[in-house]
């Protein structure tokens, strides 16, 4: 694993840690009574870092993407796995753009970006998971084949 | 000019999905239909005699929205979560509650040698940019189109989120109602919150919200932002007075106009859950704009780049993904 797709990793997890501090939870389970946790209940804090984050995630994207989109063979999984990253992008400059001070988005769409941001997560988390475990099945079947 | 690109990305990309996304604070004064026209109110302080009927109007006119809770209520983890029951208190008056979305605050005091006793109908004063809205986890929370800061009260789930992060803690909760009894009521949510709408379906038929209709004394008036901006700036300079709300926040749609500094009026009013502070507050928003621009601009710099590096050959970086 070189070191780009390490930062790419503590990236996403960090996003799904402050996207998650959105939600009155830390504070209810305890976890921001824990010494040094406090913070995980600071919705400003977790709103600028997760800001400061999707604009790391965003940029590696876009580094990548053109090495993506030269990808040869799509599975099944690879077009999902990428359709939800897609929505997770899109739904969240969205938000991003509704949170400028004199922008005005209907309060229907509104609370559609808001779900799908959520409803791309939701589905992202075990897709990507089971994509990568695929990943791996695959590539150490390749390496016993080559060691043939 | 920025906000003119901003909306025109941000209406591009709407549009591109046939939804409205209508710019509301740019109004030009020619015929705008009025549900794009954002609206503010003044409130004089000066006027305010107490008399509570803008407060009685509010109960009556909203009274249909008010929450009507299932009892009893789900048990909730853990055990520190506490209900908010307002139910059996709904006639509670003298602060903010899910039933009562209006008060008449009192500040009694000296100013400059002179005594003095004011009044003042304290609720939501609709920012301009609402943290309660932007920061709603869950889409619940809104501005609309005319400046009218609202909560969902058919998906809200009662985190209270919102008054967490609103400066004057104006949202209020009432447990037992909403949605989140169907999805999991003893572990998420606690209700519904309720606030002033300022009489949306009111403004919606092109009537003028109950407490401002009702006053005897003509306290407050409502009206397009930049005029009433303009008023409210005439009155204070006209009266030697003090503005309060036009800042507020990063700016809000109520003014308040007083004969006697807010700070002094801050310390002279009773204070406490459910009964807002008038002190000065800053914009939370303040690195929102420039955080922005960052989002814009990153995936664009990181695609140029990638372009550059692949078209130079180059494969060293891995190719998962
Ligand atoms: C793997 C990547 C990501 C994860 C796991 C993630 C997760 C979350 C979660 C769970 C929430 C709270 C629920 C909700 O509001 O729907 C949230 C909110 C939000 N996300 Fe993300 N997100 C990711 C990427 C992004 C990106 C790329 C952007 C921006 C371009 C973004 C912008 C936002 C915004 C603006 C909010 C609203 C809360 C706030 O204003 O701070 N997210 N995210
Ligand atoms: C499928 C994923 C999830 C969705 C769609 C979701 C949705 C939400 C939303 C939007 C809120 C904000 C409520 C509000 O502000 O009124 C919320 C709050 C909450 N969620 Fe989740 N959530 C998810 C996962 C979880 C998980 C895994 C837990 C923990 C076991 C959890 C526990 C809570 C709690 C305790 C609250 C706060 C309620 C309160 O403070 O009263 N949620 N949820
Ligand atoms: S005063 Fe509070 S509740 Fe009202 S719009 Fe502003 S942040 Fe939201
Ligand atoms: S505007 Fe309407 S909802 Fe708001 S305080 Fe006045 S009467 Fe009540
Ligand atoms: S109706 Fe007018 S005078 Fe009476 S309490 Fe309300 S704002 Fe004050």
């Amino acid at each position: 694993m070189n070191s780009l797709t390490l930062v790419f990793r503590l990236t996403v997890f960090a996003l799904a840690f402050t996207g998650f501090a959105q939600m009155p939870i830390f504070s209810r389970y305890y976890l921001a009574d824990v010494p040094g946790f406090a913070w995980t209940a600071d919705y400003y804090f977790n709103h600028v870092a997760h800001y400061i984050l999707a604009i790391v995630l965003l940029a590696i994207l876009g580094w990548r993407l053109p090495r993506i989109l030269r990808r040869q063979s799509w599975s099944a999984m690879d077009v999902t796995v990428g359709l939800c990253w897609i929505g997770i992008v899109l739904t969240g400059i969205v938000r991003v753009m509704k949170n400028q001070p004199e922008s005005y988005f209907s309060p229907t769409l509104v609370m559609w970006v808001d779900w799908g941001h959520l409803i791309f997560v939701v589905l992202l988390a075990p897709l990507a998971l089971a994509h990568f475990m695929t990943r791996r099945a695959r590539a150490s079947a390749r390496r016993l084949h080559n060691a043939k | 000019m920025k906000i003119n690109r901003r909306h025109f990305l941000a209406s591009g990309l709407i549009a591109a999905g046939g939804i409205v996304a209508a710019p509301s604070t740019a109004r030009t004064g020619a015929e705008v239909s009025p549900d794009n026209v954002v609206l503010a109110t003044l409130l004089d302080i000066s006027k305010c005699i107490a008399c509570g009927a803008c407060v009685e109007a509010c109960r009556e006119v909203n009274g249909h929205k008010f929450p009507r809770p299932e009892k009893p209520f789900p048990i909730m983890y853990p055990a520190k979560v506490k209900v908010a029951d307002w139910s059996e208190r709904q006639d509670v008056d003298d602060r903010l509650t899910p039933y009562n979305w209006l008060y008449i605050q009192t500040a009694e005091g000296e100013y400059n040698g002179r005594s003095f006793e004011l009044h003042i109908p304290r609720r939501c004063l609709h920012c301009q940019n609402p943290p309660c809205a932007n920061l709603c986890p869950w889409g619940a929370a809104y501005k609309d189109s005319r400046g009218i800061v609202g909560i969902n009260d058919e998906i809200c789930l009662g985190g209270a989120k919102c008054k967490d992060v609103c400066p004057w803690h104006i949202p209020e909760r009432q447990t037992g109602v909403g949605l989140y009894l169907k999805l999991a009521p003893s572990f998420a949510g606690n209700g519904v919150m309720y606030k002033c709408d300022r009489c949306r379906d009111r403004v919606a038929q092109g009537e003028t919200p109950a407490c401002i209709e009702v006053c005897p004394e003509g306290v407050q008036s409502i009206g397009p932002r930049d005029e009433i901006l303009a008023q409210a700036r005439e009155l204070a300079a006209r009266t030697g007075g003090f503005l309060y709300g036009d800042t507020q926040n990063g700016g809000t749609n109520t003014f308040y106009v007083s004969p006697v500094p807010f700070d002094v009026l801050n310390a002279a009013v009773e204070q406490g859950p459910g009964k807002p502070h008038l002190a000065s507050v800053g914009n939370p928003f303040v690195k929102e704009e420039l955080l922005a621009r960052a989002v814009y601009a990153a995936p664009l710099i990181g695609v140029v780049a990638g372009v550059l590096h692949l078209v130079r050959g180059a494969t060293s970086e891995d190719n998962n993904e």
